[in-house]
């Protein structure tokens, strides 16, 4: 009977649905009010208040996507938020990474500016573009754009710097002017090492929008948030970061998929295909 | 286009009194002489290999004709006139790995012919494809290709230019000895235009350098090859001319030997034939030397 049940690669799934549901078992037997005698707490509705209850919370996610379908503004504007720093920051970052990586004089000036800038916690720099563009997306997509940049500035850098000296030179003999070996050669090795940081520039970009969104805001699910902590409402608070786990695992998912179609010239790591 | 040199004594490639030194950027009281007063010279048409042992400047001088690098004196001439720059008659095949990882094998035997904007790169980089045996593998990138593959996917990249010189640096040195041998042989059958046999008639269209596709057979339509290796039965079944440089640093060529074998050849048969043995005792003789001095350097050093 064990046999049948026990962990293996065929029921892993099963397995993994089951700790989800022991996970929000146990907390729904902590947080009812009246079905456990309290432990911890003084009265019996404590536990709620300070940790939601996770039927409460599946009721506003039900609320929110079918009921009242009232989330799916707020996602699209996180969504926008997203895409817009993750495609300014990438662009910012690939033109800067390519200047300062094909012109040493300039990254030898910029360097300790670069640095600074890098070393700098930029997520306190939020309030600040909320004073610069409003409470519009603008400073959202601002504040992704300054987490970004980095990441692909330093991937663009480093990929330019490290294009094999034997490629540029077979292209040089095939005959290829300066801006054949830009656009042929630097920029496809350079965006080869943009594509392998994908997964985390997508990641920060959420990062900033919703942080943005949670530092004053009028729409998005960083605001829904907001608004709900601002009431003590501690399920609306969980269902919302439920609701952005979900949509952070769907979008590396997208992501992945992106990535494995763009990286399909790379060998997998440790081994080749041979015919 | 230029129209190709035709006057038999024009040199394809000619090295004069070529040296080069490398200066440490950091300590600029440290140099280093690769090759001093190299003077070397290719005819059109002619298959020249360069052997000596090891880091003796045999790439430096490579790169030197190929424009790549600069000799710190001395002159280049290709076909009678001073290089500047890249030579751009020149194809080039590298001892690395040097196809472009992130185009396929179709589009990185395209590429100098895309660099070039030749019309139709496509339909000719597909027929280079096929005539080195890699016809239905265009759409493979490098690293679903095995090394002879590659091997053979520069060797299409090179000559799809039709370039009037080849230059090869151990082209071959990475591969195993089987793959070695066939793609020699390969070479050598490309080189003299008479892969006719074995495949269909090559097209005899205009190509970028000016100069007819691959003729079948004759000296003429032959391409000049300097051939780098330190593999000395490489060498001899391969060429026309073996020159043997010495030891760096410092190195200068101190023998030149003509390979008066019968053409075509075949490269592991040649190899025990009695004037193959002749040859390979007489340059060896003055290779062995060579080696023992450049290896006593390397323990010394």
């Amino acid at each position: 009977m064990w046999n049948l049940i026990k962990p293996r690669p065929g029921n892993l799934r099963l397995w993994q649905l089951a700790v989800l549901v022991a996970v929000f078992g146990l907390w729904h037997l902590l947080t009812k009010p009246g079905l456990i005698p309290p432990l911890l707490f003084e009265n019996d509705r404590q536990a709620a208040f300070f940790f939601g209850e996770p039927l409460v919370i599946f009721a506003r996610i039900w609320a929110w996507f079918v009921t009242n379908a009232d989330i799916y503004q707020h996602l699209w504007v996180t969504l926008v938020e997203t895409v817009l720093a993750f495609a300014i920051g990438t662009l910012l970052g690939l033109v800067l990474g390519l200047w300062l990586a094909l012109s040493p004089l300039a990254a030898a000036i910029a360097d300790p500016y670069i640095k600074a800038l890098n070393s700098m916690p930029r997520v306190i720099l939020a309030p600040i573009f909320a004073v610069w563009f409003g409470l519009g997306i603008a400073s959202k997509v601002a504040l992704g754009v300054t987490l970004v940049f980095f990441i692909v500035f330093f991937n663009v850098y480093q990929g330019v710097k490290e294009v094999s000296p034997v490629v540029l030179a077979n292209a040089r003999m095939l005959g290829a002017s300066p801006r054949q070996l830009l656009r042929h050669v630097y920029l496809p090795s350079a965006t080869s090492w943009v594509f392998s940081s994908l997964h985390t520039s997508v990641g920060l970009a959420f990062v900033g929008a919703v942080v943005g969104e949670y530092l004053g805001s009028s729409r998005g699910v960083g605001y829904l948030i907001l608004q709900a902590e601002g009431a003590f409402d501690i399920n609306t608070v969980m269902a919302g970061i439920l609701v952005l786990t979900a949509f952070a695992l769907v979008l590396d998912a997208a992501v992945g998929r992106v990535e494995r179609r763009l990286m399909k010239w790379q060998p997998s790591s440790g081994e080749t295909e041979k015919l | 286009m230029k129209t190709p040199d035709t006057s038999p004594t024009s040199d394809a490639l000619a090295l004069d009194a070529v040296s080069c030194t490398f200066v440490d950027r950091n300590d600029p009281s440290r140099r280093y002489t690769a090759v001093r007063d190299v003077t070397l010279s290719v005819g059109a048409g002619e298959f020249v290999s360069v052997v000596g042992p090891t880091g003796c400047g045999k790439s430096t001088l490579l790169n030197v004709a190929a424009g790549l690098l600069e000799p710190s004196s001395g002159t280049v001439q290709v076909f009678g006139r001073p290089l500047a720059g890249i030579n751009a008659r020149a194809g080039y095949m590298f001892q690395s790995d040097s196809l472009m990882p992130w185009r396929t094998a179709l589009s990185n035997v395209m590429a100098g012919l895309e660099f070039r904007g030749v019309a139709d790169a496509r339909a000719r980089a597909q027929e280079w494809l096929r005539r080195v045996g890699l016809g239905g593998f265009g759409d493979r990138y490098p690293h679903q290709l095995s090394g002879g593959m590659r091997k053979r996917t520069s060797l299409a990249q090179t000559l799809a230019l039709d370039p009037d010189i080849i230059l090869m640096d151990e082209p071959f040195s990475a591969l195993d000895i089987q793959t070695r041998q066939l793609m020699e042989n390969e070479v050598l059958a490309l080189w003299a235009g008479d892969d006719d046999k074995r495949r269909a008639a090559p097209s005899l269209s205009a190509t970028p350098s000016g100069g007819a596709s691959a003729a079948s057979g004759g000296r003429q339509g032959r391409k000049a090859v300097l051939f780098i290796t330190h593999d000395l039965d490489e060498a001899i079944a391969m060429s026309d001319r073996v020159v043997v440089l010495s030891a760096g640093p410092a190195s200068r060529p101190i023998g030149e030997f003509i390979v008066d074998l019968e053409r075509p050849r075949d490269v592991a048969e040649v190899r025990v034939s009695p004037r193959f043995i002749e040859l390979h005792q007489a340059i060896w003789a003055v290779l062995r030397d060579e080696v023992l001095k450049g290896y006593q350097q390397q323990l010394a050093a």
